[in-house]
């Protein structure tokens, strides 16, 4: 079978990157095979388990259920390049202090739904911080230390301990 | 802090790091996006794996065309089951002589003449990308003709069954009888009798990085480098030289980061053999990493069991018998080497085990299904014997009018009555169940609870409360059934710790972490024990060619067994640095210590020279030690335990449920353990064994199974169809310990990782059958999905 390609321009990270690529081929795939962007995961391919979420044009989306030709022109940011912007360095030490994850294969894509949760800068109970992750599975930490983490962020950026 | 018995050690001093919470470097990567899993290594030339699967639970195999498989681009390889049989040095048989009686047949790593599950691999296309080999395995062509499956457990061994493997005589892989003390008199005593049927559905373990192997081989030297995910690096070195007949010393094994294990990956799998096969006939590295669709057909499942159980009680509330039948469900094969039994034989191990009852009978056949085959999963057996055990003695406790409590506080074992032998045979010491359940009832507020539970039921409400004591089998020993058995699986761990001319420390241990904390924990006790800051001990794990042989990390041991050895060789490096320096001051060895980097003077903590001086001398100025003495500045210790079978470790569990009778749906609304794992050297990273563990079990409680239908079909084989626990129904979880140091060690630390898992079902049972109390109905049947509570009500 001879491949379809296509051209695409997008923003990954803040850099400007044209490349040509298949176009079966699925934005996650795309970012870690072509860009060497290995933070974002591969659990289950079929848009369950959130081990792939990034973000796209500022919401987080699943990379495993779009296609990198559907990122053209798009501005992409994967969890490399948010913690190169310092935007949720809290979060992320709170994550290593509490604890909030064992294997870390789920990590960057629940890091990617929080920092959604987090730009709404609003006090959550811990009820809709579990909702809010609801699409994120993580097989190792029954999600309570993930719970604790993510409050004590919103408490400390609110100013409310 | 150790308990009174304990005498006061080197962990217990002020500056110890033993009882702290500590991070994890490992934690710090994964946060950034910089953990590195298997699938994120690529290596120049680099070839993918993707393998043709029998879309048949049983079929002969008539012919298998490859020719155009072959002919499509980029691919570099395309093996069949024949061909690959060729490059093994023969079949893999999944018995262990320890379990005696057991049979297995013969298996290869891909079918060759037959396919005895479906997912069973048949053929394997290599080529340039995985997107590729897919395309190409498209153009394989297998001729199959259907053959009658063995698909129910229930009716395996009927004589009109077919059977699996006919060379067996039968589809009985073992069978198992404990029979203790007098059951007949035993029932003949008791009061009360009660008797239930329990079903457990099949699951697996849906770790959320899949199975994945790279395969390296250079035709060169011949050497072989196998990055994998998995807990036992050793056993893989074992097990894939001899299947593929390297020298094992020429073979390495790297785990690198593990996303997420729980007994998946401490087995050996045929695909992964396969595909480290072709990267030996290619002489390039070929990477295969499983597909969730893969790892639902393909991962070992677990935990189909069927147990009828009968209870006798005074009816003060005493238990006088048990009994228990189990009707256990493997796959095609067993699993090889650690086999398919096991499950059922810890059952049998555990049932009742928190109890002071001497009359117990067990019973179990396991039987081969036309299924993937099944192995060992977080808490092998515990969940079902738990699950069965303690919802009898929930059922005995109504019978006679006496709270769940109060009829476990019967009956439980005292804690100064130590050692002792449990019913079914097993050696326990060190144990604490009445501290245990007596903290439980204090945490949960019980008596308040209740209260609370009446007024809600007074408004239609239905709450139920659930109590489940718990035994659980840890660290096993040598005297037990691998290594004994046959296989190639070490039960003693070791480290090696050595001295770097900077004053810095090497911790290179044969226990692995795939996240728990394994390194961070090895590190606080070198360090405790070398005196120095945790960040001058740096651990390494997950390579062969760096670490001491060992077991790896499988059945709560790493800490329990590596963290003895990590004790014992630091103990022992310590030593050598405070001869040296005795040597170097002309001071007596004893009256020096080390504190916070430095030699010290035990009598006034005054500073005579640092832990790095001593590096340096030892390493590049050895002229200023007399020539008697050789400083070798690293140590090997190796540990195991002697005569015990398991660490077994206990605890208490309790739930808070709410229950909708209308819609059978469960609210999972507060959750306790009291565990005693021993010594506690991370508090944190106990807690979270405890927490996640208890999910994992509550995910098979209420959610997860593996449905086959009558032609052994898989019918959810995705993450869409098959439920996980996600964050939106998971509860907070309290969780306490107590510390009973195991004496079989000086670290005093037994394995937590499992005890989660083990009682959580047994837990969620019990609380929701109390919610169902007045409605006189009973869930017996695990996952207790809605349409299961409601059967119970006699509503659907």
């Amino acid at each position: 079978m001879s491949e379809e390609t296509s051209e695409i321009k997008l923003t990954v990270n803040g850099d400007l990157i044209t490349k040509t690529v298949n176009v079966r081929q699925h934005l996650v795939d795309f970012l870690r095979l072509e860009l060497g962007l290995t933070g974002s995961h591969l659990g289950c391919e079929h848009g369950i388990c959130g081990a792939c979420s990034v973000w796209v044009d500022g919401l987080v989306v699943r990379g495993c259920l779009m296609l990198a030709v559907q990122a053209d022109g798009g501005d992409v940011t994967t969890i490399e390049g948010l913690t190169e912007t310092g935007e949720i360095a809290d979060l992320q030490k709170n994550f290593v202090d509490r604890n909030a994850l064992q294997c870390g294969f789920c990590t960057p894509g629940m890091l990617m739904t929080l920092a959604e949760l987090l730009r709404k800068s609003e006090l959550s109970s811990r009820e809709e911080i579990r909702e809010h992750i609801s699409g994120n599975y993580c097989r190792c930490t029954g999600y309570h230390a993930i719970v604790d983490a993510v409050e004590t962020t919103i408490r400390d950026r609110l100013g409310d301990s | 802090m150790a308990n009174k018995t304990t005498p006061l050690t080197i962990l217990d001093r002020p500056n110890s790091y033993i009882g702290r919470s500590l991070s994890r470097e490992g934690a710090k990567r994964a946060v950034a996006g910089r953990g590195r899993y298997t699938d994120d290594i690529s290596l120049p030339r680099m070839l993918h794996a993707a393998f043709v699967r029998s879309p048949y639970a049983h079929a002969k195999i008539l012919a298998v065309n490859v020719d155009e498989a072959r002919q499509q681009p980029e691919v570099a390889l395309v093996m069949t089951g024949t061909e690959l049989q060729e490059l093994c040095t023969g079949p893999w048989i999944g018995t262990l002589s320890s379990f005696e009686g057991m049979k297995s047949a013969p298996q290869y790593p891909m079918a060759i003449e037959r396919a005895c599950w479906q997912g069973e691999p048949i053929v394997m296309v290599v080529a340039s990308s995985r997107a590729a080999a897919e395309d190409a395995a498209e153009f394989v062509i297998i001729e199959y003709e259907e053959l009658p499956v063995v698909a129910d457990k229930e009716t395996a061994l009927d004589p009109e069954c077919p059977i699996i493997h006919p060379e067996l005589g039968d589809n009985l892989a073992f069978r198992k009888i404990i029979d203790n003390g007098d059951v007949k008199q035993g029932l003949a005593d008791a009061d009360i009798v009660i008797e239930e049927t329990f079903e457990f559905g099949r699951h697996t373990a849906v770790s959320l990085e899949t199975r994945a192997l790279l395969a390296d081989y250079s035709k060169a030297d011949g050497h072989l480098t196998l990055y994998t995910s998995s807990q036992v690096p050793h056993m893989i070195q074992a097990v894939f030289a001899r299947t593929l007949g390297l020298p094992e010393h020429n073979v390495r094994i790297i785990a690198p980061d593990v996303g997420g294990s729980f007994g998946l990956k401490i087995h050996s799998y045929g695909d992964e053999v396969a595909t480290t096969a072709a990267s030996i006939k290619l002489g390039r590295p070929v990477k295969f990493i499983a597909d969730r669709l893969e790892s639902f057909l393909t991962d070992i499942h677990a935990r189909e069991n069927r147990v009828w159980g009968r209870i006798g009680v005074s009816k003060e509330g005493e238990i006088k018998s048990l009994e228990i039948d189990v009707r256990s469900a493997a796959g095609a094969y067993s699993q090889f080497p650690r086999t398919s039994v096991f499950e059922a034989n810890q059952i049998l191990n555990i049932t009742g085990g928190p109890y002071k009852h001497k009359n117990y009978k067990a019973k179990t056949e396991v039987v081969y299904l036309n299924k993937v085959p099944t192995s060992q999963y977080r808490a092998v057996g515990h969940p079902i014997g738990n699950s069965v055990g303690e919802a009898l003695v929930d059922q005995a406790a109504e019978a006679c009018g006496i709270d769940p409590l109060e009829m476990r506080r019967r009956n439980i074992m005292e804690d100064d009555q130590y050692p002792r032998v449990s019913a079914a045979g097993i050696k326990l010491q060190d144990m604490s169940h009445q501290q245990c359940l007596e903290a439980l009832a204090k945490h949960m507020d019980y008596e308040n609870l209740r209260v609370e539970q009446d007024k809600f039921r007074k408004n239609g409400i239905q709450r139920g409360i659930g109590i489940a004591a718990f035994i659980k089998g840890t660290a096993p020993g040598p005297a037990g059934y691998y290594g004994t058995g046959g296989a190639p699986i070490s039960s003693q761990d070791a480290c090696t710790i050595k001295l770097e001319p900077s004053g810095g420390v090497i911790c290179m241990v044969g226990v692995t972490d795939q996240g728990q904390g394994v390194d961070t924990v090895m590190g606080q006790i070198a360090a405790s024990v070398l005196g120095l800051r945790a960040e001058s001990v740096r651990v390494i794990e997950g390579d062969t060619d760096a670490v001491p042989y060992g077991g790896g990390t499988y059945a709560s041991r790493a800490t329990a067994i590596g963290g003895e050895a990590t004790y014992q060789a630091s103990l022992l490096l310590r030593k050598e640095i405070l001869s040296i320096a005795g040597t170097l001051l002309q001071a007596e060895p004893i009256t020096l210590d080390i504190v916070d980097e430095n030699v010290v003077n035990k009598s006034d903590n005054q500073i005579r020279i640092s832990v790095s001086e001593i590096g340096r001398i030892g390493h590049f100025q050895v002229a200023e030690l007399p020539n008697n003495i050789q400083p070798t500045l690293s140590v090997t210790y190796r540990y195991r335990l002697h005569d015990a079978l398991y660490i077994f470790t206990n605890g208490i569990q309790g739930a808070y449920v709410e229950v909708d009778i209308d819609t059978g749906f469960i609210k999972l609304l507060n959750h306790w353990v009291v565990e005693d794992c021993g010594r506690v050297i991370s508090p944190q990273l106990a807690d979270e064994q405890v927490r996640g563990g208890c999910v994992q079990g509550i995910g098979g409680a209420l959610y997860e199974e593996c449905v086959y239908n009558e032609a052994a079909q898989l019918q959810n084989g995705t993450l869409a169809d098959y439920l996980t626990p996600m964050a939106g129904e998971m509860p907070d979880i309290n969780v306490y310990h107590i510390q009973t140091p195991t004496s079989v060690s000086e670290l005093g630390a037994k394995g937590v990782g499992e005890s989660g898992t083990g009682a959580a079902p047994a837990v969620l049972m019990n609380a929701v059958n109390d919610a169902l109390r007045p409605f006189d109905a009973c869930v017996t049947k695990q996952p207790m999905t809605p349409e299961t509570v409601l059967a119970s009500l006699g509503k659907v």
